[in-house]
């Protein structure tokens, strides 16, 4: 390879796997050009990693000024914070309990709701329906996670909260609330507002998330598996749920967790339809709060202490929804790994 | 008995299939109601007065500076965010790739994807909101700035992965022949590649544009909100969602029917640009067979 090679080196680009020899540096004092093109390439990748860092950057802030803006109460009241669940802003005392609660249970009912129907979808969109509505129906149940989420929270408060109080709170008190043990979740007045509804406009939001995932991977699926399995004369639902499924599981769990993700730290639909109050109750239909739409409610109201609690609830949100994005992310690419192996 | 077990598995398929359908004619159902509600609701409230008036007037009002608001602080959202995403999904696409530096931030940027808004709104709020409330003594406090900053945050990682997905998709040959020409690879990087993904990135800008448009949570507490118009990127702003949100927490029904003129207006933007995004998708798509 000649001297002055026009693209010199020092830069590891997207071919340094190639065996192309690469100029280290060009040493030559009249090849102005090359050294030029040197610098301004050094440069370029420079401003290019600091964009990329950005991205590092933003999530760390997050979690660092969130522990920092809530430290007063995460350092001052430690455990206490998390366990008590009195929010009691005229004392100044704040505990945790009541709107982590109301974050773990609408999410799980979101999650419990979500999960069958979108496997369904995916079934639905992959194996059942005619090819020609495949494409507009996933599209338009993608679009459902296009509509902001505040539409959500309007369309729960005025629409689907007194549908719930009209039809489906008195139903559920007078036939599951009989019974014994689990009745006692679906026991109350029907307010509408509640945990209930909460999970089931979560449900709503997440469903296209989650039956996007599930249709995709099931679309990965060699089609020698099911089409062996169809010869051996498996039926349709048979070949989804003993080929398909096993063969995607860790993405269809990674899927799940994504939407569990979006339902933890969603809150303007949850905001709505929650009700605001503090008060632990074992049903579902009374109302409840949530840490987001703690904050969203209260924050501009709150000083001193107040705010601090708020921000701290804003750091365990943001550390609970990490770890489970954190999962969801691990399993969905694991699954891609496989596929390029394969 | 061999026909018994065969019946029930039949049973058991047709089941399941119906039930699938079910699923999906719900989920569908839902969509409906949802953009029903909306569409109905919001062409009531909708005339004159709602691009006219101010939210000051309240009841008797509208929504126009809300409406100016929004406008302005997604602009600088998005002219916060684009230049940032593509330059970073370029360094992913073209110079990280495979390494474990790339990898981490591949993967911590799908991680951002999907994170809570509102805590990113108190991100924004304690590195922007508190140092300007301290540095102006309490003159500036909330601002359309930290508004933008906060939507920009959220548009962010959208751009990243769908830049870097796009410049991956442009086949090698492209950057083998330009560099066999001599060409240095920032000049590839942006004369070559990214103009032959660039309705690719373009897509990425307009869904990160719908993703920010839509957002309540983290303008509450850094734009805050404005009765009147303002247009200084450093004042309170109001934001359409924000002013929504404010109106359904009314008791006011009047209050409500401009809420959801409001809504029905957030909502034909939103999905107005995710449907074109698509159809810049799928030329892009063309473009490359």
């Amino acid at each position: 390879m000649k001297e002055g090679t026009p693209h010199s080196g020092g830069v590891p680009g997207f071919f340094t796997g190639l065996s192309m020899p690469i100029a280290t540096h060009v040493a030559d004092p009249g090849n102005d050009r090359s050294r030029i093109d040197a610098r301004n390439d050094a440069l370029f990748r420079g401003i290019l990693r600091v964009c990329a860092l950005l991205v590092l950057a933003a999530l760390l802030g997050a979690a660092l000024s969130t522990l920092w803006g809530g430290r007063e109460v995460l350092f001052g009241d430690g455990w206490h914070f998390l366990a008590s669940s009195q929010w009691n802003p005229v004392e100044n005392r704040y505990g945790a309990w009541a709107p982590i609660y109301g974050t773990l249970v609408t999410s799980l009912i979101a999650i419990v709701i979500a999960v069958p129907l979108s496997f369904g979808i995916a079934l639905c969109l992959t194996e059942v329906a005619p090819l020609w509505l495949r494409t507009p129906v996933a599209t338009a149940i993608e679009l459902l996670a296009a509509i902001p989420s505040i539409i959500y929270g309007m369309w729960g408060l005025f629409v689907f909260v007194p549908f719930m109080a009209a039809h489906v709170d008195p139903m559920l008190d007078s036939t599951l609330g009989r019974l014994p043990f689990v009745g006692a979740l679906f026991r109350g007045p029907p307010l509408g507002l509640g945990l209930l509804t909460a999970g089931i406009v979560l449900a709503i939001m997440i469903v296209p998330f989650i039956s996007s995932v599930m249709r995709e991977v099931f679309q990965t699926v060699p089609a020698r598996l099911k089409e062996s399995a169809y010869a051996l004369g498996s039926t349709t639902w048979e070949v989804v749920w003993d080929i398909v499924l096993p063969y995607t599981r860790q993405a269809v769990i990674g899927g799940i967790f994504l939407g569990l993700g979006r339902a933890l730290g969603e809150t303007m639909a949850v905001t709505f339809v929650l009700g605001n109050a503090y008060d632990l109750s074992a049903s579902l239909l009374m109302p409840g709060t949530s840490i987001s739409s703690s904050i969203a409610n209260e924050f501009n109201e709150a000083v001193g202490l107040h705010r601090s609690a708020l921000i701290a609830l804003g750091f365990l949100l943001f550390v609970v929804t990490f770890v489970v994005l954190l999962i969801a992310r691990r399993m969905l690419r694991s699954l891609k790994r496989k596929e390029g192996n394969a | 008995m061999s026909a018994n077990v065969y019946r029930r598995r039949y049973a058991k398929n047709v089941v399941a299939q119906a039930l699938a359908s079910a699923a999906a004619l719900l989920a569908l159902m839902f969509l409906a109601w949802i953009l029903w509600v909306t569409v109905s609701r919001g062409v009531q409230a909708i005339g004159v007065s709602l691009f006219t008036k101010i939210t000051a007037y309240a009841d008797q009002g509208g929504l126009a500076n809300a409406i100016i608001g929004s406008l302005i602080i997604d602009a600088m959202a998005i002219a916060l965010c684009a230049p940032v995403g593509v330059l970073a999904g370029a360094y992913l696409a073209e110079y990280a790739r495979g390494t474990r530096m790339g990898e981490t931030i591949r993967f911590l940027n799908d991680i951002l994807l999907s994170a809570p808004s509102i805590v990113l709104g108190l991100f924004v709020y304690v590195i922007v909101v508190l140092p300007m409330t301290a540095a102006t003594n309490g003159s500036i406090t909330f601002s359309a700035l930290a508004g933008s900053i906060a939507l920009a945050l959220i548009g962010l990682p959208v751009i990243v992965r769908t830049t870097d997905e796009m410049l991956q998709l442009v086949p090698s040959t492209l950057r083998e022949a330009a560099l066999s020409l001599g060409i240095p690879q920032w000049k590839l990087t942006v004369q070559v590649l990214m103009r032959a993904a660039g309705s690719g990135i373009l897509t990425g800008v307009l869904l990160a544009l719908a993703r920010l448009a839509g957002e309540t949570a983290p303008l509450l507490f850094t734009a805050f909100g404005n009765n009147y118009t303002a247009l200084s990127p450093l004042a309170k702003m109001a934001s359409l969602p924000a002013a929504i949100y404010q109106y359904t927490n009314d008791p006011n029904p009047a209050m409500h029917a401009i809420a959801w003129a409001g809504a029905l207006l957030i909502t034909l933007f939103v999905l107005a640009l995710s449907l074109i995004a698509r159809a810049v998708f799928a030329r892009q798509k063309t473009s490359h067979e």
